[in-house]
């Protein structure tokens, strides 16, 4: 074998990069992110949970779509329950605990999502009105 | 029709894939033992590959030279194009391996009316290369967001800069975008360029097929296809690819498996085929050699040490009688070498 000096170090380099994920996590698997159920025991969504857990995102933008650039508020109802189209309106009225259920999920899979550019968790929003 | 191959293999690949999954059990095996499989095939064909051309001796030295080579004091030399330190061969691999310097060049020789030819500098592939390279590393960079835990800052702001345009949910990629606009360009040089397309094999259609279907299915499974596509559950399975305790405990959806199978097949095929030039560019001894033969002697490894160099004056003394005798001018003389003896 010829050029060792160099060839052994690139190659262990080379190694090295494509196993990154197995010596930076040090074999831990970390704990699955378990989002936190609504604290006022609700058990309907307006989508069953399958399909929010994989596409609320869409839903969201779906809605904010709607409401803010087509100005369209119809009320979703859903088995005769009505829902306003919006985060805080719809969703956190139940989920009230973003750390504990938006960000828990979020912070596992590096989405940051814009959503609190603009809105307020109930707890912020309660701040908010102390202060005014 | 040469690119219809490629075609059908990456449809059969996607079929064996999106059907083999929907099979009870065999999620472990497109999941779990495939990817292994991939990967051990990739680490262990790149370094064998890798290792064969670290034992194939370079009998001359090669470099290719496109400009002055280190000459007298006063003639100035093209250091990046005719490098004779070593500095110079690091300086000018940097740019062969980060800028594709030498597709750059490409030059492409043409007749026009007159008749005249010219030698023109075709940028495109340079181009298309360029974007293709840098966003599928990207990709692969933002993929480690699902095989590492926790996050590092350095991945979200990649992330973030990536899809910085804000469009739709789950955003938008500008990464992805670019990698299937520079494969499309890419295998669109093949096909309408006729030197290029008639010197195009299977071998080099193939690649590009697959890779846009890797990241059509990528895009489709982000945006499109999200039917049992929970993010969190399909990190679950990654982490648990690197930590070697991987379990499957929740339907994932069949375009998971297709995207994952793909990719397995391209982490195998690679070191076995024109993909390696990823190694391939630090080993090209037209590259990484200085061009120095005239200053320091190259030597042959296949040369037989036992063969001692033969200067011209030990020649001449060797066969100087039979040289005079012929009428073959000497420098010595028969009787200046008999003297000085």
């Amino acid at each position: 074998m010829y050029n060792k000096g160099t060839i052994i170090p690139g190659l262990i380099i080379f190694v090295l990069f494509v196993t990154f994920p197995i010596w930076f996590n040090g074999l831990k698997a970390g704990t699955l992110p378990k989002p936190e159920l609504p604290p006022g025991g609700e058990k309907k969504c307006v989508m069953p949970v399958e399909y929010m857990r994989a596409n609320h995102m869409q839903l969201l933008n779906e809605w904010r779509d709607n409401v803010l650039r087509d100005d369209n508020r119809t009320v979703v109802t859903v088995e005769g329950k009505k829902y306003r189209k919006g985060l805080q309106m719809a969703c956190m009225q139940c989920h009230s605990n973003k750390e504990k259920f938006c960000d828990n999920c979020h912070a596992y899979t590096a989405v940051k999502p814009y959503c609190w550019d603009c809105h307020l968790t109930p707890k912020e929003a309660a701040l908010k009105e102390e202060t005014h | 029709m040469k690119y219809a191959f490629s075609f059908l293999a990456v449809i059969a690949l996607i079929l064996i894939a999106g059907l083999g999954s929907q099979i009870p059990g065999m999620q472990y095996f497109f999941g779990v033992a495939i990817p292994y499989l991939a990967i051990m095939l990739f680490v262990g064909g790149f370094v064998y590959r890798v290792m064969q051309w670290a034992k194939s001796p370079v009998p001359f030295s090669i470099p290719t030279t496109c400009g002055q080579g280190a000459s007298l004091d006063f003639i100035k030399q093209d250091k990046l194009d005719c490098p004779s330190k070593t500095s110079e061969v690091v300086a000018r691999m940097f740019l062969e391996i980060f800028l594709f310097r030498s597709l750059f060049r490409n030059t492409k020789s043409e007749i026009h009316d007159g008749p005249k030819i010219s030698y023109e500098s075709s940028k495109w592939l340079w181009l298309f290369a360029l974007l293709f390279h840098y966003s599928f590393l990207l990709i692969v960079i933002r993929h480690m967001r699902l095989f590492i835990d926790p996050i590092p800052f350095w991945l979200s702001a990649i992330e973030g800069v990536d899809s910085m345009l804000q469009i739709g949910a789950p955003t938008l990629y500008l990464s992805s975008v670019a990698l299937l606009g520079g494969i499309a360009l890419l295998f669109g040089r093949r096909l309408v360029n006729p030197h290029v397309r008639y010197i195009s094999l299977n071998n080099d259609y193939f690649p590009l097929v697959l890779i846009f279907a890797i990241g059509l299915t990528g895009i489709l499974m982000r945006y499109f296809l999200r039917t049992n596509i929970d993010i969190i559950n399909i990190k679950n399975l990654a982490m648990g690819l690197v930590t070697f305790s991987p379990v499957i405990t929740v339907k994932i959806g069949a375009i998971f498996y297709i995207h994952l199978f793909l990719v397995s097949t391209l982490l195998a095929y690679f070191p076995f085929s024109k993909l390696m030039h990823m190694g391939g560019v630090f080993m090209s001894p037209t590259r990484n050699m200085a061009n120095d033969s005239r200053a320091k002697r190259h030597i042959n490894p296949w040369n037989d040490p036992e063969i001692k160099p033969h200067s011209y004056a030990g020649y001449e003394d060797e066969f100087r009688e039979f040289m005079v005798d012929a009428g073959i001018p000497v420098e010595k003389e028969l009787s200046a070498a008999k003297d000085e003896a």
